[in-house]
């Protein structure tokens, strides 16, 4: 890729940001260039040693609040007219319940992600609890001389234990996990936004 | 890393890079590659922060027929590095207190 056709591409990629914004890191990109071309390497070599623009957008993305995208987007390009402020503010009881069902369909499906992780720890937790319950059974089994009930229930009690500390370490990756798709996601979210081409 | 603690280093780093002489964009890249390589955007995103924190100032300059912006430390800048080097101070003592504890238990 040569260098007009690198900057151009990005700049039509940035398209979402701040018209300020865009012509300086385009400036900022095309200074890189130069100076790797005058240090000897060809267009090409330079254009590639800076980065793809891909990973320039995703991480300009990842960088920028999700508000300041959302107003930035929303922004006209021209002026308002009157009649359009007007249309706004009768059409409000219809634009700002969609704003509203928008977000709370995105909430809802972070909730329900960090639900599933809750319930896999409340699984765990239950297993200990299992696990902890069998303990003064067995000690009543051993105030009435029978070591074959009170050995029966400890080691229930040790598979529940057991069990427990299996779920508890899936939940860990789990979450972890989780974290992961919701960063995944809010870039998602944005991208929504932005729109992607190419 | 911590993300505040990386944060703090990078800006550190390319304090450092224009402390005792303006620098510009790719030679400050330039300067800190035998320590850490660093990306043009990440480092396009370092500058505007420091910018906008007043730790730096930036000037457009003609080099070779085109504009080369030049970057120049100011008074907050090397305050910064100064706080920079307090805190790694600490942070040393810490790590010292750290493994001393370490061979103890041995």
């Amino acid at each position: 890729m040569n260098k007009e056709l690198f900057l151009q591409t990005l700049r039509e990629r940035l398209s979402f940001l701040p018209q300020r914004d865009i012509e300086e890191r385009i400036s900022f990109y095309e200074e890189m260039i130069d100076d790797r071309i005058e240090e000897g390497l060809s267009e090409e070599e330079a254009v590639a040693a800076v980065g793809s623009v891909d990973d320039i957008v995703e991480q300009v993305m990842a960088e920028i609040p999700l508000s300041k995208l959302v107003v930035q987007k929303v922004k006209p390009k021209r002026s308002i007219r009157t009649w359009e402020i007007v249309l706004l503010i009768l059409g409000f009881p219809v634009w700002f319940p969609l704003i509203i069902a928008f977000a709370a369909v995105m909430f809802s499906v972070w909730i329900v992600l960090w639900a599933l992780v809750i319930t896999v720890f409340a699984v765990g937790v239950s297993f200990v609890a299992g696990w902890i319950s069998t303990l003064p059974v067995a000690l009543y089994y051993v105030t009435r001389g029978s070591f074959a009930g009170a050995g029966s229930f400890l080691g229930a009690g040790m598979i529940l234990a057991g069990l427990g500390i299996l779920v508890f370490i899936g939940g860990k990756y789990f979450g972890k996990g989780v974290i992961i798709i919701t960063k995944k996601y809010l870039l998602w979210i944005k991208s929504l936004f932005v729109g992607k081409e190419g | 890393m911590d993300i505040q603690l990386k944060r703090g280093i990078l800006d550190a780093c390319v304090l450092a890079a224009i402390k005792n002489d303006d620098s510009y964009g790719y030679q400050i890249i330039k300067d800190m590659k035998p320590y850490l390589e660093l990306s043009e955007s990440t480092l396009y995103t370092i500058l505007k922060r420091l910018e906008t924190a007043e730790m730096l100032t930036v000037r457009s300059q003609e080099h070779d027929g085109r504009l080369r912006k030049y970057y120049h430390i100011t008074e907050k800048g090397r305050a910064r590095i100064e706080e920079f080097r307090r805190d790694f101070q600490e942070i040393l003592s810490i790590y010292q207190f750290i493994t001393r504890e370490e061979t103890e238990n041995e």
